[in-house]
């Protein structure tokens, strides 16, 4: 090998990428093991890190106090719901894209992109208007369609990038050999765009369970999701923290978990395309 | 080749994608558009249809352009612009902005720089790293205002005792500076992983013919990494600049806006739904979707000649 790379060099790198991944996940670790501490040892001076009295009751008092279920099962409507809206709505139009492109495809592709970039503050009071018009506010059929409108460039995006790099030729083999448009869709193209479409899912997903503007200003009670159920907890009253930290470990768990499995797709997903 | 029925069916397939978008996009926007040359005061009693309040009845305004609620021409854009509130919110704004993408950018080539050498537990590392992007906001921001920066019992107030030193009241004694750290804990994943990508896709070889000749580290950086991540370094730019351009949750669970900390997106927020200013707000809005679409037309640039490729 042309640049060797010695073992005291390596040990050098390891450790030092080590110690700065550690810092930058330490907020993390921190709420973590905070949340199974006692209120008293969650703000005990000097912080006591791992030798404590590992205790689940700050979890039993935030689901009893704020009944958590209710917001989880509220984000996990949110997320899932805008996420599978979009990608049903999403699938027929970058697949067009992809296999029969015009002259306009560029064009619309770029425009759905512009769409993202609307700063949200600025239709805030005319979605804020129709969801009252409309009786959607606070429901969560109506942020359902948000969540999906504001997500949809970003699937038809990572989808179009995926499909297209399934090779035009065996479309055209299948097509020699008599395959109908059905056929084609459901025997060639599925199987090869499964992998792509669970990408995205994936990355639409964690994108709408952190979503934390329309939810913050769309729902009140009974379509809250955790964002708005952690900003609840903006308000201190007496000692929170290990409760603070338990009712953040629930909401982050699920999706920290998730996210580790779509690294890749995130540059794809958040650079359309762009960086690979 | 498309055939023709496939070029129709083509359409048909991309018809709800394309319309539904611009609805989202069009209905709003020209709402938004229409109160800001308009006097629209909920709380004043300033309604927008004199008759029933059905969907319809509304529809049927809209169309006509609300004329229950005064035209004012450009009073409400002159308004915003002259309010004592909106020159600091827009140096708040840039200062945030600033402020991360600096920090981000600078950090994230360093960290990329590091993540590619040869390490154990390279895998690991990279997930610690990458963790904090998919944190949601009001998370993030709600462990660092309380468990870090709480002026009683954070950690930083321990740390700063244990020096003996005064504990800071960081959210209101250095507002801007803790939030531009928050959001840049937040943010600094994005950009490593991709300046990181980037960098996998460097060429090995020319880094190795460049060390041959005897180029050293300072130099290969300067002459073939720093060169090779211009693109992602700008992408990165343009798309955090969009996204930090709308922080609303990190601001509103911290300090609401207070000492400050009032970004253009949260002054609008506050016109708009606390004070109920509609016209007035949407004027402000107006003027940051117009700020919005500067950067994007960049970043559009960008990624459609990529497209071409």
């Amino acid at each position: 090998m042309a640049r060797a790379v010695t073992t005291k060099r390596k040990t050098l790198t390891t450790a030092l990428a080590w110690a700065i991944g550690l810092l930058i996940f330490f907020p993390i670790l921190w709420t973590i093991l905070t949340s199974f501490k006692t209120e008293a040892q969650a703000i005990a001076n000097p912080p006591i890190f791992l030798n404590f009295d590992w205790t689940l009751e700050n979890y039993a008092i935030v689901q009893e106090r704020s009944d958590y279920m209710r917001f989880l099962w509220n984000s996990v409507i949110l997320a899932g719901g805008s996420t599978l809206l979009g990608i049903i709505i999403a699938v027929p139009a970058a697949w067009s894209m992809a296999f029969v492109p015009s002259k306009r495809t560029k064009d619309i592709l770029l425009w759905m992109l512009s769409t993202k970039m609307l700063p949200a503050v600025g239709v805030l009071y005319p979605i804020y208007l129709l969801f009252i018009e409309l009786g959607l506010l606070d429901s969560r059929a109506g942020l359902v369609i948000v969540l999906m409108l504001i997500n949809l460039p970003i699937i038809v995006w990572m989808l179009y990038t995926y499909f297209r790099e399934i090779p035009g030729e065996i479309l055209e083999a299948a097509r020699m050999d008599g395959a109908t448009l059905k056929e084609e869709l459901l025997y060639i193209l599925t199987p090869m765009a499964i992998p792509g479409i669970a990408s995205t899912v994936l990355l639409n997903f964690i994108l709408a369970w952190n979503e934390a503007f329309w939810t913050l200003n769309l729902t009140a009670v009974d379509a809250a999701p955790l964002t708005a159920f952690i900003a609840s907890y903006s308000s201190p009253e007496g000692l929170f923290f290990a409760k603070l930290s338990a009712a953040s470990t629930m909401a982050i768990a699920p999706i920290l978990i998730l996210g580790w499995f779509s690294q890749k797709q995130l540059v794809r997903g958040l650079t359309f395309g762009a960086v690979k | 080749m498309a055939t023709k029925a496939s070029r129709s069916a083509a359409r048909i397939m991309m018809a709800p994608a394309v319309v539904l978008l611009l609805g989202w996009m069009l209905i709003p926007l020209s709402l938004t558009v229409i109160f800001s040359f308009k006097k629209f005061l909920p709380l004043r009693g300033d309604r927008i249809t004199d008759r029933g309040e059905g969907f319809g009845d509304f529809m049927w305004e809209y169309v006509r352009g609300f004329p229950t609620l005064d035209w004012v021409g450009f009073e409400n854009f002159s308004r915003f612009v002259g309010s004592s509130s909106f020159w600091p919110s827009v140096w708040t704004t840039l200062v945030i902005v600033g402020g991360v993408l600096a920090i981000t950018v600078v950090l994230g080539i360093l960290l990329s720089l590091l993540l590619d050498q040869p390490m154990w537990g390279q895998g690991v590392v990279r997930i610690l790293v990458i963790a904090p992007f998919f944190v949601m906001p009001t998370v993030s921001a709600l462990v660092w205002k309380n468990m870090f920066m709480d002026p009683v019992n954070g950690l930083f107030a321990h740390l700063w005792r244990f020096f003996g030193a005064e504990p800071v009241a960081w959210l209101s004694e250095a507002s801007m500076g803790s939030i531009v750290m928050i959001v840049s804990w937040q943010w600094l994943p994005f950009a490593t992983l991709i300046l990181l990508t980037a960098i996998q896709s460097l060429d090995s070889e020319q880094l190795e013919a460049a060390e041959m000749d005897g180029a050293g580290p300072l130099q290969r950086f300067g002459h073939i990494i720093l060169p090779h991540l211009g693109r992602a370094i700008t992408i990165v730019i343009l798309i955090q600049t969009i996204f930090l351009l709308s922080i609303f949750a990190e601001i509103f669970v911290t300090t609401g806006g207070a000492f400050g900390t009032r970004t253009l997106t949260y002054l609008i927020f506050q016109r708009v739904l606390e004070s109920q200013n509609v016209g007035l707000g949407s004027a402000g809005g107006v003027y940051a979707i117009i700020l919005a679409n500067i950067v994007a037309i960049f970043l559009m640039r960008i990624v459609g000649k990529n497209l071409d490729a």
